[in-house]
């Protein structure tokens, strides 16, 4: 079936849905390079404005992904909730974007209509949303979760602290990780991106995190962010592991490129449970996702990058995580050209997945072949914390050194809870007072106990390397 | 690289001075001190002086004549290609060009003797300085211990715009079972000097990156070329004995096939 839309007397015509949204697409490199995007700045609003008039229905009947073929395409029409989706089921594309936004939509009503959306649906809505749209809807949606500590309540923005080193060293992990906590970084989870997938190496990084976690007794969680077979493998030599982690993506093939299926994310899942180490709650999982990772791998079946990085949401939630984010400016300007791509990719897949029900926090970043900069990721960071993001990742002085690119730097914290008054989790907070390392009013103290951090560095200095 | 100059007056002095012995256990910024919740004017200046030159590393060219000559000079056969990404600017919005051979490149490849057990390709990926710094040093290692297990290798083939998946054509035309791509990854602030070697058995167009291992971060101050070649024929001599590299490839030292893993691939 196509489409159409009439501009000025010119008929615009849409082949099928997937055309549809991609030619809706607000412009990116990588629906370009896919060869799927819109041809003109008109042709765009054309599209936009024949999605505006497509019943929401329409989605429940047209596959995207073929569902024969695809396990997400399954999952995703499979689990639809037919009775939360009847709030809205008489709704168009156009006249949801309106229920959205009107103030009589409720915070609990957009959580009991979360099962009841489909990825595709809140790709489209997004699709002839303003920034700013993505922002107040998103800033209504409350997603709570927990494991050692509570993520997501009202008011809140925590944090991933990243302490990677280039060859996984025990003391140049720990050191990056001491001086994150000395900015109050890390209720969202700590967390090293690995240098090798070996299980010594998985095993050696996790019982680091979780010695120094009971050492200084910090209410959060850890975890390395190794495949998703490794941290089984690991579980099933008694590592300690609190949370399991794993990048995927919207379509089955996609995921085959990252050697996962739903199958060994659930038995991840199960393994990660049966060692019942969270304390206030047991969400276990850790996704990351970004727009462009099906493309990547020829596995995007002609449909657009955002689209497709929104169903990877449903995959998600099919896990109960504790945390999802997109790593936004990490893939690439082949995907994402620049600033102003980035920072609206960055805030169409908070929006999408908050609405789908998911704790969606945001790698704020750029690389060093991207054009965009740090005044980029301020604005980002800016627009997100407005938006409510679960969490953001934070690294010491926004540098990588382990996997090459910029993220942001622990003073971005500070700076966003100073301008926008966000605070970290509750049991969190508690910590860095009682630590020393804040005071009564949760900001940072200029100069913090000593007490606070000799033995850190003390116990830093006795490790192996 | 770090400002050794003390934060401030106040309590961030203490902050730092408990810091600064950690600095030697790690390359990134820690202990940097902070005015409010903003960075020290000369540690954000020395920040945008890094973004400034990794940025200038994208963009440098490979110097391929005086790296072909060095090669010959060390006893390489070697073949020069062209991707068939016609610059810079086009190779950076279209990956997909830089992993096929441009027309007059898979000329040369063809031409090329067959049926050597290993491919050895280097490319200049998203530093030429990598390639530049770290690739013979590599080769020196590698070479006699692939001859010590009586691997026959082929042409050094050497490629400009040249992604990570070029080696499967490159690999696929020469009939080998399995191609080594030394690439220079994507430049960091601290470092834009790391090499890449992607391993992959029966390589051939379309090979998905889970089938490949990848060893990252060889470079003076990281993967010394020594380690690297030991890490990179353990993983050959693995890939022989089990045919398969990559997820397939279900030893300890496999590298995880994450977005980011496969976002930084060049």
């Amino acid at each position: 079936m196509s489409y159409h839309a009439t501009v000025n007397g010119t008929r615009w015509t849409f082949a099928d849905l997937k055309t549809l949204l991609a030619k809706a697409s607000p412009a990116r490199s990588g629906d370009a390079l896919a060869g799927i995007a819109a041809q003109s700045a008109i042709e765009r609003v054309a599209a936009q404005m024949a999605l505006a008039d497509l019943p929401l229905k329409t989605f429940l009947n047209v596959d995207l992904v073929p569902y024969e073929e695809d396990e997400v395409s399954r999952l995703i029409l499979d689990g639809h909730d037919q009775a939360a989706f009847a709030a809205i089921s008489h709704l168009t594309v156009g006249a949801f974007r309106e229920w959205l936004l009107d103030a009589r939509t409720t915070t609990s009503d957009l959580a009991a209509l979360a099962p009841g959306l489909t990825p595709e649906m809140a790709a489209a809505v997004s699709k002839i949303m303003r920034a700013q749209d993505l922002i107040v809807i998103a800033a209504k949606c409350s997603v709570t979760t927990a494991f050692r500590n509570t993520i997501g309540l009202a008011g809140r923005l925590s944090t991933r602290l990243q302490p990677n080193h280039p060859t996984d060293d025990s003391r140049g992990i720990a050191a990056s990780l001491l001086d994150g906590l000395l900015f109050g970084v890390g209720d969202a989870v700590i967390g090293v991106n690995p240098a090798t997938d070996s299980v010594e190496d998985y095993v050696r990084i996790v019982t680091l995190l979780d010695e120094v976690r009971q050492r200084l007794d910090i209410p959060a969680q850890s975890c390395c962010l190794g495949h998703v077979t490794t941290a089984i493998q690991a579980i099933n030599l008694g590592a300690p592991v609190d949370l399991v982690f794993q990048s995927i993506a919207g379509s089955e093939k996609a995921n085959r490129g990252f050697g996962i299926d739903l199958s060994v994310l659930a038995e991840a899942h199960d393994a990660a449970l049966s060692l019942n180490r969270g304390t206030v709650g047991k969400n276990v999982m850790y996704f990351e996702t970004g727009q462009g990772s099906a493309l990547s791998a020829d596995a995007h079946f002609g449909v657009d990058q955002q689209t497709m990085e929104a169903r990877a949401y449903a995959v998600a939630r099919r896990f109960k995580p504790l945390l999802v984010n997109t790593v936004v400016g990490f893939i690439g300007p082949e995907y994402l050209y620049n600033g102003k791509e980035i920072t609206r990719a960055g805030l169409e897949d908070h929006f999408c997945a908050k609405l789908l029900g998911l704790p969606m926090g945001c790698d704020v970043c750029y690389t060093n072949h991207a054009e965009a900069d740090a005044d980029d990721m301020d604005a980002l960071l800016t627009l997100l914390s407005a938006a409510g993001v679960t969490f953001v990742i934070a690294v010491p002085g926004a540098d990588d050194i382990m996997l090459n690119y910029q993220s942001l730097a622990y003073h971005d914290v500070l700076y966003v809870r100073q301008t926008l008054g966000r605070r970290c989790a509750p049991e969190f907070e508690d910590w860095l007072r009682k630590t020393g390392l804040t005071d009564a009013d949760g900001r940072l103290l200029e100069r913090p106990a000593s007490a606070a951090i000799g033995p850190a560095v003390a116990l830093i200095e006795a490790m192996e390397a | 690289m770090m400002p050794d100059r003390p934060p401030d007056e106040s309590g961030q002095l203490a902050v730092a001075s408990h810091l600064a012995p950690l600095r030697r256990f790690t390359p990134a910024r820690i202990g940097l001190g902070r005015a409010g919740s903003g960075q020290l004017t000369a540690t954000n200046l020395q920040f945008m002086l890094d973004h400034a030159r990794a940025r200038d590393a994208v963009h440098a060219a490979l110097d391929f004549e005086t790296l072909g000559q060095l090669l010959r000079e060390q006893g390489w056969r070697v073949a020069r290609v062209h991707s068939a990404a016609s610059d810079r600017s086009e190779y950076l919005r279209r990956p997909d060009l830089g992993r096929r051979l441009s027309a007059s490149g898979r000329a040369v490849v063809e031409g090329a003797t067959r049926g050597d057990d290993i491919a050895i390709v280097a490319a200049d990926g998203l530093s030429a300085l990598a390639v530049e710094t770290n690739l013979l040093p590599v080769l020196d290692c590698l070479r006699p211990l692939l001859v010590a297990r009586g691997r026959t290798i082929g042409p050094l083939v050497v490629v400009e715009q040249g992604r990570v998946a070029i080696g499967d054509e490159i690999g696929q035309l020469l009939g080998a079972r399995l191609t080594v791509v030394l690439i220079g990854e994507r430049p960091g602030l601290s470092a834009a000097d790391s090499l890449g070697a992607y391993i992959t058995w029966r390589p051939m167009i379309g090979t998905m990156d889970s089938s490949r291992n990848c060893i990252s971060n060889i470079r003076p101050a990281g993967l010394s070329p020594g380690e690297a070649a030991a890490q990179i024929i353990d993983i050959i001599e693995q890939a022989f004995a089990y045919g398969a590299t990559g997820v397939r490839l279900n030893d300890l030292r496999s590298t995880a096939p994450g977005l980011r893993t496969i976002a930084n691939a060049p």
